[in-house]
């Protein structure tokens, strides 16, 4: 337990037990974004996997959004200590994109519109735990909320479900990605608290 | 993306240390200045900041994150904090944090919404209400020690709302280099000649740096504040990597 400050009571609020530590319940829907939001032409929209052997599948918007769209309500924990419970997204499993890609690759690094990259280990993205979606509690994902397409991993700090994703690059060794090389930390559990390296 | 490296050991930056309030001034109604001191400070860059802890008697607590306002005095580090309606930290930040009453502090955090000494090309700065607090840091580091034209636009709802007021007037004076230009969204001072209303093309026209040359833009506030100030950065043909946003928004 922390130094007790004098008349500080809080406000509680019972939410069973799903807003993990240090993080605060939100309604509202905020954004944190390191540099100005990309505007992505759908005609020009493409969703790439990049094995470690070179190999290369591709996506166009088409092409994407005639795959199986799943259904997911999850909730969502920013680094910024904002929680949001009960958000509701459509789009693809990471699972159904990864299905024929032939790789031994332990991590991905994951690459959006306008340069951010984040990492995190293949199997995080694997077993129903994340998708790339494009909608976003009933209507269309908004460019600065990610839109057209971001990756969800909502069991992990949201900066890992990267905004305006393109590609994921299988590979053999960790690589750090924006703000993991800012010092931010390389998993990002919120439930441990991983906030910072060191964490 | 560049990476940037952040100073301050490891162990330091991440440990939560006591911080006990030695002063605290009202900027506006609505926003207070809080000085905390802290043992071993390890110093910080401009545009960093640090989280706040704050743990009730029966162990409850809640963590906020604060941008520091001014380069470290020693051990003495200032944040300053806007009260949110039916907030849950900052109203007690503002209102009922005893002088001398001990709270906790971590950091400094943050590499990326920074200013360095050595960045000697022109800076744009767009603040957006208390989005002003990270780039005021910046103008107080710059303050005797750099040469880089800086040039502030600052948009408030009301001449009231204006943080740091009297030290943005007297340091346009003062500091040779610095431009601050008002933005009032809602009601101007009397003989502004600028009508009140949003942030638009022609203040960034009349008041930035020309898109192609090397400046480098920090732009903070509410998220839809932000959205629109990097949107008409872009439309004005300034670089994107060039453009560093930090958005604040939620409870």
């Amino acid at each position: 337990m922390g130094i007790i400050t004098r008349g500080f009571r809080g406000r509680r609020v019972d939410d069973g037990g799903r807003t993990p530590p240090g993080q605060y319940l939100t309604g509202d829907f905020p954004v944190l974004s390191a540099g100005p939001t990309p505007r992505v032409p759908l005609d020009a929209w493409t969703f790439t996997v990049r094995a470690e052997s070179g190999d290369v599948q591709a996506w166009s918007w088409a092409e994407l959004t005639a795959l199986p769209v799943e259904e997911v309500t999850v909730d969502i924990h920013c680094v910024t200590r904002w929680s949001k419970l009960d958000t509701v997204w459509r789009g693809v499993s990471m699972d159904t994109l990864l299905a024929k890609v032939e790789t031994a690759a332990d991590y991905a690094l994951v690459h959006s519109y306008g340069g951010y990259t984040t990492n995190l280990p293949l199997e995080d993205l694997l077993g129903g735990q994340a998708w790339v979606v494009f909608e976003y509690d009933g209507a269309e994902l908004g460019p600065e909320h990610g839109g057209p397409a971001r990756l969800l991993v909502p069991h992990l700090y949201f900066w890992k479900s990267a905004k305006w994703v393109r590609g994921i690059d299988l590979r053999h060794q960790d690589e750090p990605g924006f703000w993991e090389q800012l010092g931010y930390h390389d998993y990002g559990d919120p439930w441990r608290e991983q906030r910072y390296q060191g964490d | 993306m560049a990476r940037a490296a952040i100073p301050g050991r490891l162990s330091v930056r991440r440990a939560w240390r006591p911080a006990v309030l030695v002063d605290r001034w009202a900027e506006t109604s609505s926003a207070s200045t809080l000085v905390l001191e802290v043992d071993d400070w390890p110093g910080h860059l401009a545009g960093q900041h640090v989280d706040v802890q704050l743990t009730a008697e029966d162990g409850y607590q809640a963590s906020r994150s604060y941008s520091l306002a001014a380069p470290a005095d020693g051990d003495r580090i200032e944040i300053t904090v806007q009260r949110l309606p039916r907030g849950e930290v900052s109203p007690f930040l503002v209102d009922e944090l005893a002088p001398e009453a001990v709270l906790e502090v971590r950091g400094p955090l943050g590499g990326w919404f920074v200013w360095r000494a050595k960045d000697r090309g022109p800076v744009l700065l767009v603040a957006g209400g208390s989005g002003i607090v990270p780039l005021m840091a910046m103008i107080r580091a710059r303050a005797g020690v750099s040469r880089a034209p800086f040039r502030l636009l600052y948009s408030v709802r009301t001449p009231q709302d204006r943080i740091y007021a009297a030290e943005l007037h007297r340091r346009a004076e003062d500091d040779g280099g610095l431009d601050v230009a008002w933005v009032h969204t809602r009601t101007a001072p009397a003989g502004d000649p600028r009508p009140p209303g949003r942030l638009g093309a022609d203040d960034l026209a009349g008041h930035g740096w020309p898109p192609d040359g090397d400046a480098t833009c920090y732009v903070c506030g509410p998220t839809g504040f932000v959205e629109a100030a990097s949107t008409l950065l872009l439309a004005a043909g300034h670089d994107p990597g060039r453009i560093r946003t930090e958005r604040f928004g939620g409870a």
